[in-house]
């Protein structure tokens, strides 16, 4: 009895599972091993009931991943992209936690309204606010006009189409996932261990590098995790406000499909980048089981 | 008189819900919207349209099969490659009172992609060619600024002065690696990898000058004086013209074949083999086919069409502009290509990527 109940409890998560990661998986996983074809569906292989299941794996190959590896492009994408999200994670750390310690630090009744002031870009579509970037950034955008009116600058500076412009984009775009489990770490901190720090003899500065920085350490390897991890495959960003230079693994994959439309290599760029990405991921895992052990 | 109306009005109200639809995937900016009305208040169907900005887009959509689209729009190479993957369904001519409309001269040149014109109808033509921003390239490169020949974006001295004021290519290796071959004087069309590999050099000696490869934000980009070259399409360089002279920005953008020869290109309409409504598909074809429809449509977006009808609806900016409507010596300075075969492909698109992210 006790048994059922307990398979009854795991199997709706593991069938979860399952469904929506392993079966996707392998399907991708499947097409990896498969050879280009001027077909309906591109490639070759195809499972027909008459020849079997055997048949079928009989042509399954490494090929594109020996291809993959061959090759330094793809390799490079995937330092890129790694530069890339760390120095934004970075700077949207920068960012971030100011936001968050001053939102802490303000009067309860205005909690609530700054709260709401950062998850308000939401109520938007993510893609138009990426797109009013363009308009900001341009040559001829918002931004150069400004500076050019006030005299800071006199010929217009190029972001957009940049490195950049993709570093502004990504920081604008997470900003809030950085901001608001570094907020709730902040709110729950005592004041009373600060008060404390500065009776013994603290300066206001040293306490906040002694006791408030330390103490909100699980928010922020929270934020960035949250901003890391979908940094590292972002597409949409790039693509719109990245130029030539901007080479990212999310891009490449996107080339691999639509450009190219050489489904088997895009299907193992696809595993590659799930198996890198999943490092990170159950480095986020930890952290948080260990998080939960200590409270 | 009043009441008898009253079950009328109701039942146009409750038709839309039961109403037929055509999905139609056409390229950005290719049509008069207020003919997708026009065609909606004629059929009483309604129309899906959606847009692309890259042949090896839709392709890829294609070849996944089950697309949902009832109308697309390949151009010639693109259409010959899914024709021969059974991506398409023979058109019923029975069903297309308006083909007699059609240009031979234009069906006799898509006749090469798709024998008889069994699959398709042309729906526009054009060139791939310069679009400049004239004052802004005479003020970087002076007066005598090469603006009619590739020696402007595949020169290097050029490139390199030009970068300041941005330049686009398309993302479309069959388009780019033609032209950057036409400028070496090799066969634009050659499916030989040894020729095909000299584009390469000339293509990366530029490639840090390129802004970016898009095909569509150039339109937008060029109107608004954000960049001053984009190696692009006949009539979106013309409709950013038009929309910088609307604009009455002090942009004055032109749309140069080059001397050397440029790429001629024809879009062709068909209908997908597991197409939902291939019978709404025939009415919107034989809709375009409508001279004056077809003239709608050029007239807009500044492109030549192969319907001979429609020619005499056709404003004089459309059909007296040699940009759009070339002289026959300009015609004879034009090629065309056919697809790569697939092992030449792989090499192609490599060979992209490598242009378009440097490693």
């Amino acid at each position: 009895m006790n048994m059922l109940r307990r398979t009854a409890l795991i199997l709706p998560p593991y069938l979860w599972l399952l469904m929506l990661f392993l079966v996707p998986f392998l399907i991708v996983f499947k097409i990896s091993l498969s050879d280009i074809e001027l077909a309906i569906p591109p490639y070759t292989p195809t499972y027909d009931p008459e020849k079997g299941i055997w048949d079928l794996l009989s042509q399954l190959d490494f090929e594109n991943f020996i291809f993959l590896s061959e090759d330094s492009l793809y390799f490079k994408a995937y330092l890129s992209s790694l530069k890339i999200a760390i120095i934004s994670t970075f700077l949207t750390l920068l960012v971030g936690f100011p936001i968050a310690w001053a939102m802490a630090r303000a009067a309860d009744h205005w909690r609530p309204t700054l709260m709401m002031l950062v998850i308000l870009p939401f109520w938007t579509s993510f893609l138009i606010r990426v797109y009013a970037w363009k308009g900001i950034l341009s040559q001829e955008g918002y931004l150069n006009q400004m500076l050019m009116n006030i005299g800071l600058i006199s010929d217009p500076l190029v972001i957009l189409n940049t490195n950049i412009a993709v570093y502004i984009g990504i920081v604008y775009t997470y900003l809030p996932f950085m901001v608001l489990p570094i907020y709730a770490t902040l709110e729950k901190l005592d004041e009373s261990l600060n008060e404390a720090a500065v009776d013994l003899g603290c300066t206001r500065t040293s306490a906040f590098w002694l006791v408030t920085l330390p103490l909100s350490k699980p928010g922020v390897i929270a934020g960035c995790f949250l901003v890391f991890i979908p940094a590292l495959g972002e597409f949409v960003i790039p693509e719109l406000l990245g130029g030539s230079n901007t080479l990212m693994i999310g891009k490449v994959l996107y080339q691999e499909f639509f450009s190219n439309r050489d489904w088997p290599v895009a299907s193992a760029v696809a595993v590659i980048l799930l198996l890198i990405l999943i490092i990170p991921i159950i480095l986020f895992q930890k952290n948080q089981e260990k998080q939960e052990a200590g409270q | 008189m009043k009441k008898s109306l009253l079950p009328l009005a109701l039942a146009a109200f409750a038709a839309p819900a039961f109403a037929e639809e055509v999905r139609v995937y056409n390229w950005s900016d290719y049509i008069d919207e207020s003919l997708l009305e026009k065609f909606e208040e004629e059929t009483g169907i309604d129309l899906i349209y959606d847009v692309f900005d890259s042949n090896e887009l839709l392709e890829t959509k294609m070849l996944a099969g089950s697309s949902g689209y009832d109308v697309v729009v390949p151009s010639g190479t693109f259409l010959q490659r899914q024709i021969s993957a059974g991506a398409f369904q023979p058109l019923d001519r029975a069903q297309l009172s308006n083909i007699g409309n059609m240009w031979d001269v234009v069906a006799s040149r898509t006749a090469q992609y798709d024998p008889d014109n069994t699959y398709s109808i042309n729906y526009m033509w054009g060139t791939t060619g310069l679009g400049v921003n004239v004052g802004k390239v005479t003020e970087i490169l002076g007066e005598d600024a090469p603006l009619d020949s590739l020696a402007l974006i595949f020169d290097p001295a050029n490139m390199e002065k030009l970068a300041e004021c941005g330049v686009h290519f398309l993302d479309a290796p069959s388009e780019m690696i033609p032209a950057a071959l036409q400028y070496l004087g090799e066969d634009p069309d050659s499916h030989d990898p040894d020729v095909i590999a000299k584009a390469e050099p000339v293509l990366m000696a530029i490639r840090p000058y390129i802004q970016k490869f898009h095909s569509s934000e150039y339109i937008n980009a060029l109107a608004n004086g954000d960049i001053c070259v984009a190696f692009g399409w006949s009539g979106d360089v013309l409709q950013a013209a038009g929309r910088a002279a609307e604009a009455e920005n002090g942009h004055e953008i032109a749309y140069n074949i080059p001397v050397e020869g440029a790429l001629m290109w024809f879009d062709q309409m068909a209908i997908p083999a597991d197409a939902q409504n291939p019978e709404g598909a025939h009415k919107f074809l034989n809709f375009i086919m409508d001279p004056e429809n077809m003239a709608a449509a050029s007239n807009y977006v500044f492109y030549a069409n192969g319907n001979l009808a429609a020619q005499e609806h056709l404003v004089e900016d459309v059909i007296g502009d040699p940009a759009v409507y070339p002289p026959a010596e300009t015609i004879e300075n034009l090629f065309v290509t056919t697809p790569y075969p697939a092992r030449v492909q792989r090499t192609v698109t490599r060979m992209w990527t490598k242009i378009k992210s440097g490693t």
